[in-house]
């Protein structure tokens, strides 16, 4: 049974709770407030917290004097793009290593996370050179393709971990109920497997979002998402802090707020089910 | 239930992925592999000539190859300690009774999803500016002098920056760990007499082996090729001060151009990370089987 | 009609023999029940019939058809799984109307078929809640309206009891009983609780290793079982079993005696012995009383019996009552 804690006891740790959280917040909560400031303001001394006067003139400028949309719609269309086909490939897998696990299901699984562990450095010149000699160099094709298959092992394990968690004895309920394997995929299986499908996806789309080695080294302008954007204020330009912070915000605010719905599965996920 | 006709259809299911993770693998690495014994630059493609293994020799005699394997560990270590100590700390308080425990927990957990450059520029540009930024304005405020984060230490800071990012997660999954420990578990010990601290050591910390096991190997895979936050913050520099060996790589091969260097190198990251890999994966093995 | 046969039938799972070869025939109507310690092969015996496992060799017939290599739907028999197997993402009233939408039935005679089950399982003001929401007896009422609105052959349970708490399982184990009782449909029911065994059914199967031990009533195997191992597993509490030079005097290599079937005295009998632990249940008294060269002996008294740990006290066995057994452990009769 739980105690009754004292109300007291409950303040002080609400107050160190508190003030941690806005801590390690902080520097996200700061480049959105400055991202309404102007340029100015920004860089005062002393610096103003809330009361300065707030434009949204940084957000249209970054709007008008970069390719902001763009980029963007690279970002989307890559995340979305090799998560899905990550999924195409990975579900039959998945699905197949746990409702017909065979001697070998563990050590294929266990082979597929050590490829996790090879060094992206340790293949970047050659999959540079080919992308150049094909002129896939700069393009969201080469891209989705790289990144799916970085990630396909993450999204094979996690299916796996969720489809292993549909019990047997409903499958074989379903065909002592006359289902037949069709209607079993489509009346049992697909419903009990789609929340563990769409939380794959959603920690998928976010690690692509901002996976920042290889979309870095294989894109220059045309195809290059939120991170290599945002990369390109590391120069003198990103001493306009009031801008920086709206490009910032931009990028990252989709995806801080998809990730707060999928705290969960990132723990589920990214653990291979080993900590639940 | 398992009929002949079924593990057919599970073998031709997996083939996919299978077949597509082996290309990724082999196909570059063989490349890598050959390219490394390659006097092969970029300026004069077509004029590669056969090298031996004077590739790897320059590059592991490379004073600059040194300092990035040493920088290589420092970051790693560092932020493995410090987000596993901190995010054992914080994952003890998270799990007190407290008012706002769910918006405390999207606070805490929302670096993580912030990307790398990002955090990179906002720490690099917004606090530790010596001139600009918050720190030297609180610095300023106190009658110090700002201390150049970036330039005096490189590493340290860049420590910092990749700390915050992964002491989320590291801490999120600290706590969900800590949420499964059976609370009958901790009474017992209370009503044996064992104190607030020896209960942490002999009940809490023992549950969370697990965990922080996990949190170590995950956080290793990522650490291991720290890139964006190094080119975006300080190139590597001053000279090679944070330069780690992904960046040394990289620089070797598309900066300077030298692809049979660059693949010597890429060949090193590799069995260097296969070293801490089995390592790992040894000390996994002993923690997940059970 | 469903009467079920077992031919010869064998179960290998690769090297290990589940079963081996094994006959069995189930009448029409029949409530049987296999019971047996766990891993005896019950359960696995169970799923041959369903069609979840496929025999190694052998012959199911279901209903006088050879049913051996038939897949489980066609095969009209319904299952209770011991987890239930609730469809978690569809309401009570899907998961029950389930097996009639694979069946393509008209959806208003499923409507009157599903409203007809449910209300004589007491589930008509849950029907559109989800599994998840239900009490394990709601549950398991929802599993057996799955079963039954499908109008089986038969019906077979796997050990459908286990996951309730002790109450319920005797409310439910009554259920059971009355839903076989109105319906006269051949019922097999696994379990490892003799006690449902005892009270449920027509005819029990206890099964040892695959192989089947004695097939009978309840009463049969209560006063004769076939050898010590049925003796032991059928009646509680356990009846004691006595090897050796007591043995020998009673003129038997093994013998068995109940609990029930000796008479206790303060001043004579033939065992001498001294009162272990007494258990007093109110009805009855269970004493467990240690007599030199023997293991520790069970005996019922009555319940308001004046018996204590560390009383002496003289044991006689009832003489007909005896159960004697060769040195196989086989019953001499």
């Amino acid at each position: 049974m739980a105690r009754a804690v004292t109300n007291q006891r409950k303040l002080v740790v609400t107050v160190i709770a508190w003030s941690i959280g806005i801590a390690i917040f902080f520097p996200i909560l700061w480049t959105f407030l400055t991202s309404f400031k102007t340029e100015a303001e920004a860089i005062a001394s002393p610096p103003s917290f809330l009361f300065f006067e707030w434009t949204t003139e940084n957000y249209t400028e970054v709007q008008s004097r970069s390719n902001y949309p763009l980029h963007f719609m690279n970002s989307v269309i890559i995340s979305l793009g090799s998560t899905v086909l990550g999924l195409l490939i990975a579900i039959p897998a998945a699905w197949s290593m746990a409702f017909v696990p065979g001697k070998r299901t563990k050590d294929v699984l266990m082979w597929m996370l050590s490829t996790k562990m090879l060094p992206p450095v340790g293949v970047l010149i050659p999959i540079y050179l080919i992308f150049r000699d094909t002129g896939l160099l700069d393009t969201r094709t080469a891209l989705v393709i790289v990144l799916t298959l970085i990630n396909l092992p993450i999204i094979v394990w996690m299916l796996y971990t969720y489809f292993k968690e549909i019990p047997g004895e409903i499958l074989e309920a379903a065909r002592m109920d006359g289902a037949t394997l069709w209607s079993e995929v489509i009346y049992v299986l697909t419903p009990m497997a789609v929340p563990g499908i769409a939380s794959t996806l959603l920690l998928n789309v976010i690690l692509a979002w901002n996976e920042a080695f290889w979309t870095l080294n294989l894109t220059a302008a045309k195809a290059a998402p939120l991170t290599a954007f945002i990369a390109s204020y590391s120069s003198p330009e990103g001493l306009f802090y009031a801008k920086l912070s709206a490009a910032s915000t931009m990028a990252i605010a989709p995806i801080v707020i998809l990730g707060w719905f999928s705290q969960k599965q990132l723990v589920r996920g990214l653990t291979f089910g080993a900590v639940k | 239930m398992a009929t002949a006709h079924s593990k057919t259809a599970a073998r031709f299911m997996i083939s996919p992925a299978v077949v597509l993770l082996l290309a990724w693998m082999i196909v570059p690495l063989a490349m890598t592999i050959y390219f490394s014994f390659l006097r092969y630059s970029l300026m004069s493609p077509g004029e590669e000539t056969f090298a031996g293994w004077d590739n790897y020799r320059y590059f592991l005699t490379d004073p600059a190859f040194f300092s990035a394997f040493t920088n290589t560990i420092v970051l790693v270590v560092g932020v493995l300690l410090i987000t596993v100590v901190l995010g054992i700390a914080l994952a003890n308080l998270l799990d007190q009774p407290m008012w706002g425990q769910g918006i405390v927990r999207i606070l805490v957990i929302a670096p993580f999803f912030v990307m790398p450059t990002v955090s990179a520029l906002v720490w690099k540009n917004m606090f530790m500016d010596p001139v600009n930024g918050l720190f030297a304005h609180a610095a300023k405020a106190l009658g110090l002098q700002p201390f150049e984060f970036l330039t005096h230490a490189p590493l340290a800071s860049i420590i910092m920056i990749v700390s915050w990012q992964w002491l989320p997660f590291a801490t999120l999954i600290l706590l969900t760990a800590m949420q499964s420990l059976d609370q009958e578990q901790l009474e017992a010990a209370e009503m044996d007499g064992a104190s607030w601290w020896r209960r942490f050591f002999y009940i809490v910390l023992p549950h969370l082996s697990r965990a922080i096991t996990v949190v170590v190997l995950i956080q290793t895979i990522f650490l291991l090729s720290v890139f964006a936050e190094i080119l975006v913050t300080t190139n590597g520099g001053p000279g090679t001060a944070s330069t780690n060996i992904t960046y040394l790589v990289y620089a070797q091969s598309l900066l300077q151009f030298d692809v049979g260097g660059g693949s010597a190198g890429g060949i090193v990251a590799v069995i260097l990370a296969n070293i801490v890999a089995i390592f790992l994966m040894r000390m996994i093995g002993k923690n997940l089987e059970a | 009609m469903g009467n079920i046969t077992l031919k010869q039938v064998t179960k290998h799972f690769g090297e290990t023999v589940v079963i081996p070869p094994l006959d069995l025939s189930i009448e029409d109507g029949e409530f049987v029940v296999f019971v047996g310690p766990s891993g005896c092969g019950k359960s696995t015996l169970l799923r041959l019939i369903a069609g979840l496992e496929d025999v190694t060799s052998g012959l199911v017939e279901i209903d006088g058809a050879d049913a051996t290599t038939l897949p489980p739907a066609k095969r009209k028999l319904a299952m209770v799984f011991q987890s239930y197997a609730l469809y978690p993402h569809m309401s009570v009233r899907k998961n029950i109307a389930f097996p009639l939408k694979m069946a393509d039935m008209d959806p208003a005679e499923i409507t009157r078929k599903v409203e007809g089950a449910a209300s004589v399982l007491n589930l008509t003001d849950y029907m559109e809640r989800r599994p998840g929401q239900l009490s394990g007896g709601q549950r398991q009422r929802v599993a057996i309206g799955r079963a039954i609105v499908r109008e089986p052959e038969a019906f077979l349970f796997d050990e459908p009891l286990s996951n309730l708490d002790a109450a319920l399982r005797v409310n439910m184990r009554l259920e059971i009983t009355e839903l076989h009782q109105s319906l006269k449909t051949t019922m097999i029911y696994v379990t490892h609780d003799q006690v449902e065994a005892m009270t449920m059914a027509d005819k029990i199967v206890v099964l040892q290793a695959g192989n089947i031990e004695q097939v009978g009533s309840p009463m049969e195997l209560y006063h004769k079982p076939a050898n010590v191992f049925v003796g032991g597993f059928i009646g509680s509490p356990k009846m004691n079993i006595i090897t050796g030079p007591e043995a020998e005097k009673l003129g038997s290599h093994t013998i068995g005696i109940r609990p029930e079937h000796t008479m206790v005295s303060k001043e004579q009998g033939t065992w001498k012995g001294k009162v272990g632990v007494s258990e007093h249940l109110g009805s009855d008294t269970f004493l467990r009383v240690h007599v030199e060269g023997m293991d520790l002996f069970t005996v019922r008294a009555e319940g308001d019996v004046d018996l204590h740990h560390g009383d002496e006290v003289y044991l006689t066995p009832v003489m007909d009552r005896l159960h004697r057994f060769d040195k196989d452990g086989l019953a001499v009769r």
